[in-house]
C-alpha cells in the first residue's frame, strides 16, 4: 500500500494516471448511453458534417411554432457564401462601375439592394462565358434568398393523382429539436463508410487498448522470461540469448512484423492473431534490459543464500530476483502497451492490421482515413480525433513510466 | 588507430553475420506459411491481370526462379544467387518492370528525405534537452511536458495534422507527392524548386516527432551527468563554466547515440508510415502499394532493404560511436 501511495505522490504519474483513466471511463461509459452498433453502416453519403441530423420529413409533419423574429438576414447570409458576395463585389465594382469603398460585402441587406439595382443578365460586355454563368447562378441565389413566400407542402392523392394542399409553412416557423422524431447525433460526424465516428472511435480504442495490452503481455512475458534465464545463469545461454536479441535489436521490428504478417495472409488476421505478432516481434529490448537488471542483482547476499541452501532455479528466480525487478518490469510493460498500440496503427496503415470488416481499430480508422482522402479533402473529424486518442494514450503512458522511473531511481529526481 | 582497427574489424563482421540471419529470415518468414507459396504468391496477383499469358509467365517465372522441385536450401542459394546480381525478381502489378529497378528510384527519394530528417530531429532534440537540464526552470517546465506530449503523436498522425493545417486550411503546401506532377525528374530549376517545396512537410512532420523523445532523453542525462562528482571537483577547481557544459554533452550525448542506433529501425518504420501519408514516393509507399496489390517480389525486396538501410546505419553509428568515446579505443588497446 505504501508503495502504491508513494507513486501517486509523483506529479507526473498522477497526471498519466488522470489522462489514462478518463479515457478507459470514456470509452466503458459512452455505450451506455449511445448503444447503437458501432460498425453500422448509417449513412449512404460518406464524411457527413459533425452534427444533429433530423428527419426533414417529421420536420415537415410537424407542427410549427411561430417566433417573431426576422429570418431573412441569416438565410441571406446562408445562401450567399462570403466567396459568392466577393464575387458579387467585383462585378459591381468592375461591371458596373460602382466605387470599391460603397460596396460592403458584409452588409448583406445594402449589398442585395445594389445588386438588384445593378445586375443586368444582358450586360455580357468583356464577361467570359463562365463568369456570365456564375454571375447567372448567383443572381439565382439571391432571387431564392429573397423570396419569402411560403412553402407548400402537398400530399399526393393515391386515387386521383391529384396534389392536395396538406399546409404551409411560413419562414417564421420552428420547431423544437427534441420534439423530432427521427433524429440522429453525429457527435463527430461520419466515416467514408457513413458510420457514426464517434461509436466507431470508442469501439476502435477499446480495440487498440486490447491489442496493446495483449501484444505488451505477450512481449514483457517473452522478454522477461529470456532475460531472467540469460542474467542468470549466465554463461553459453547467457551468450545465445544475448546474440538472438542484439540480432533482433538491429533487424528491425517492423520488418518482421511486415513479413509475418503479409505471411499470414488477410482471412486469418485477427484482432488477437495481429496482437500476438505484434508482441513476438518486441520483446528484445525488454530481455536486453531485464537482463542487465538481474545481473546486478545475481551476486547479493541473499541471493547467494537461497543457493547455499539448494532452492531450485525457478524459486531463486521468482522469490529471489522477480520482487527486486517487479517495479522495472511494470515500466517495461507500460511501454510496451503504447508501442502495441502505435505498432498496431502503423501495421493497419500499411494494409496489413486486422482483416477489415469485422473490428475498428485505431490503425484501421487512419487507414481508412487515407485511403479514402479524408485527409486532404478536410473532413478532418474522420482522423483528427483517432490521432488525439493515439497521442493521448501514448502521452499519458508515457507520463506513468517516467513517474514511476522517478520514484524508484531516486537519482532521476529533480 | 590500431586499436580502432580491430574495434571496426569486430563490429562489420558482426554486422555481416546480421545481414546473412536477415537475408535467410526474409527468405523464409514467407515460406513458413502452409501451402504452395508461388501458387499463394501468384493466386491472388495473377487473378487481377487481365493478359492470361502474362499471368501464365509470370508464374513459369517464378516457379523456375523459386526451383520449386528442389529442396528448400537449394532454393535459398538460387534466390541469394539471384540477389547477388541485383535481381529481387519482376513485380506483378508493374509487369514486365524489375524489383530492383522500383525500388532503386524509391531508396533515394526516402534516404534523401529521412536521413537529414533524422539527423535535424535528434539535433534539435538534443540541443532542446541539454539546454532545459542547464537553464532549468522555465524552459524545463513548459518545454519538457509539450516535447513529451508531441513525441506521443506518431509520425502518420503529425502528418495529418500538417496536412490539414498548410494544406488544406492555409493552401501553403503541396498535398503529396515529391514533386509537381506535371513535371519529369530533370535538373532544372522548376524541378528542384518543386521538390523542395513537396519536401517541408513530410520533413518536419518526422522532425517533430523525434524532438520530444531526444530532448527528454537528453534531459535526465544531462541532470545526471552534471550531478556527477567530476562536475562539482571542476567547480571547485574554478573550470570555466563553458567547459564544464562542454564536459557534461559530451559525456550525456554518448548514451544517446546508442540510443539512437537502438531506436533507429522504429524511427524508420514510423518515417516511412509517415511517407505514405504523403504519398511521398519512397520506400514506404512503394510498400503499401505493394500491399494493396499483393505484389509479393515488391514486398519482399523492400523489407529486405530497409533491414540493410537499418544495418548501414548502426553500423555507422556505432563507428562514429567508437570515435567519440575513448573508452572504447582503450578497451582495444589493452
Amino acid at each position: 500500500m505504501g508503495m502504491i501511495k508513494k507513486v501517486f505522490h509523483s506529479p507526473k504519474f498522477r497526471l498519466g494516471f488522470i489522462i489514462f483513466a478518463a479515457l478507459l471511463l470514456f470509452v466503458f461509459l459512452y455505450p451506455l448511453f449511445d448503444s447503437g452498433d458501432p460498425l453500422e453502416m448509417i449513412a449512404v453519403q460518406s464524411y457527413l458534417k459533425p452534427g444533429t441530423y433530423v428527419s426533414q420529413y417529421d420536420v415537415a409533419g410537424s407542427d410549427g411554432i411561430t417566433l417573431d423574429v426576422v429570418a431573412s438576414d441569416k438565410k441571406l447570409a446562408s445562401h450567399l457564401p462570403e466567396a459568392d458576395r466577393n464575387k458579387m463585389k467585383t462585378y459591381l465594382v468592375d461591371f458596373v462601375g460602382l466605387d470599391a469603398n460603397q460596396v460592403d460585402t458584409n452588409n448583406i441587406p445594402k449589398l442585395i439592394e445594389q445588386w438588384m439595382d445593378n445586375y443586368n443578365p444582358n450586360n455580357k460586355a468583356g464577361l467570359l462565358v463562365s463568369a456570365q454563368r456564375d454571375y447567372r447562378n448567383i443572381n439565382k441565389e439571391v432571387l431564392a434568398a429573397l423570396d419569402a413566400g411560403d412553402i407548400i407542402i402537398a400530399i399526393n392523392d393515391p386515387e386521383t393523382g391529384e396534389l392536395i394542399q396538406n399546409k404551409t409553412i411560413h419562414d417564421q416557423q420552428y420547431v423544437q429539436v427534441s420534439s423530432v422524431a427521427n433524429r440522429q447525433v453525429f457527435p463527430l460526424g461520419g466515416d467514408n463508410f457513413g458510420r457514426n465516428v464517434l461509436r466507431e472511435l470508442v469501439e476502435a480504442t477499446k480495440t487498440s487498448l486490447m491489442i496493446g495490452l495483449i501484444a505488451g503481455i505477450v512481449a514483457t512475458a517473452i522478454g522477461l522470461t529470456l532475460g531472467l534465464i540469460a542474467g542468470y545463469v549466465g554463461g553459453t545461454t547467457d551468450n545465445i540469448i544475448t546474440f538472438i536479441t542484439n540480432l533482433f535489436t538491429v533487424i528491425p521490428s517492423f520488418v518482421i512484423l511486415i513479413l509475418i504478417s503479409y505471411s499470414v495472409g488477410q482471412e486469418a488476421r485477427g484482432v488477437l492473431l495481429v496482437a500476438c505478432i505484434i508482441g513476438f516481434t518486441a520483446w528484445p529490448w525488454t530481455c536486453r534490459s531485464v537482463r542487465s537488471q538481474v545481473i546486478s542483482l545475481r551476486n547479493r547476499d541473499h541471493v547467494n543464500l537461497m543457493k547455499l541452501s539448494g532452492h531450485g532455479l525457478l524459486h531463486i528466480l521468482t522469490t529471489g530476483i522477480l520482487p527486486y525487478i517487479a517495479s522495472y518490469v511494470v515500466m517495461a510493460l507500460i511501454l510496451q502497451i503504447a508501442q502495441g498500440i502505435l505498432s498496431e496503427a502503423q501495421l493497419s496503415m500499411l494494409g496489413l492490421g486486422a482483416a477489415t470488416s469485422k473490428t475498428a481499430t485505431l490503425g484501421l480508422m487512419m487507414n481508412w482515413a487515407t485511403l479514402f482522402s479524408a485527409v486532404v479533402n478536410g473532413s478532418w473529424w474522420a482522423y483528427f480525433p483517432v490521432v488525439i486518442v493515439i497521442a493521448l494514450m501514448s502521452f499519458s503512458m508515457n507520463l506513468m513510466n517516467t513517474g514511476l522511473d522517478q520514484v524508484f531511481n531516486p537519482q532521476l529526481r529533480d | 588507430m590500431k586499436g580502432y582497427k580491430k574495434y571496426f574489424r569486430k563490429r562489420i563482421v558482426w554486422y555481416l553475420i546480421t545481414l546473412v540471419i536477415a537475408v535467410i529470415l526474409n527468405f523464409m518468414l514467407p515460406r513458413l506459411m502452409p501451402g504452395d507459396p508461388v501458387a499463394a504468391i501468384t493466386a491472388n496477383s495473377a487473378a487481377g491481370l487481365t493478359d492470361r499469358t502474362a499471368a501464365q509467365q509470370i508464374y513459369d517465372e517464378y516457379a523456375e526462379a523459386f526451383g520449386l522441385d528442389k529442396p528448400v536450401y537449394q532454393q535459398f542459394f538460387i534466390w541469394v544467387g539471384k540477389l547477388f546480381t541485383g535481381d529481387l525478381g519482376v513485380s506483378f502489378i508493374n509487369y514486365p518492370r524489375t524489383v530492383s529497378d522500383m525500388i532503386g528510384s524509391a531508396v533515394w527519394w526516402t534516404i534523401g528525405l529521412q536521413l537529414p530528417a533524422i539527423l535535424t530531429g535528434w539535433i534539435i532534440g538534443n540541443l532542446l534537452g541539454a539546454l532545459a537540464a542547464y537553464k532549468g526552470k522555465f524552459i524545463d517546465k513548459g518545454l519538457m511536458p509539450a516535447s513529451m506530449f508531441i513525441s506521443g503523436f506518431p509520425a502518420f498522425g503529425l502528418a495529418t495534422i500538417l496536412i490539414f493545417i498548410f494544406v488544406v486550411k492555409l493552401k501553403v503546401a503541396p498535398a503529396g507527392g515529391g514533386y509537381s506532377f506535371d513535371l519529369l525528374p530533370s535538373f532544372s530549376w522548376r524541378f528542384i524548386s518543386s521538390v523542395f517545396v513537396h519536401y517541408q512537410l513530410p520533413f518536419w512532420s518526422i522532425v517533430l516527432t523525434l524532438i520530444g523523445g531526444q530532448a527528454i532523453g537528453m534531459r535526465s542525462m544531462s541532470i545526471y551527468e552534471l550531478n556527477a562528482d567530476y562536475v562539482k571537483y571542476s567547480r571547485f577547481l574554478g573550470v570555466e563554466d563553458r567547459k564544464i557544459v562542454g564536459y557534461v554533452f559530451h559525456n550525456a550525448m554518448l548514451p544517446q547515440v546508442t540510443g539512437l542506433a537502438l531506436s533507429m529501425g522504429t524511427m524508420i518504420g514510423g518515417a516511412l508510415v509517415a511517407e505514405i501519408v504523403f504519398s511521398y514516393p519512397g520506400l514506404g509507399y512503394t510498400l503499401v502499394r505493394a500491399i494493396t496489390g499483393q505484389d509479393y517480389p515488391v514486398i519482399s525486396g523492400c523489407t529486405l532493404i530497409i533491414t540493410v538501410m537499418v544495418l548501414i546505419a548502426n553500423l555507422a553509428l556505432e563507428i562514429i560511436y567508437g570515435f567519440i568515446d575513448p573508452r572504447v579505443k582503450a578497451a582495444q588497446v589493452e
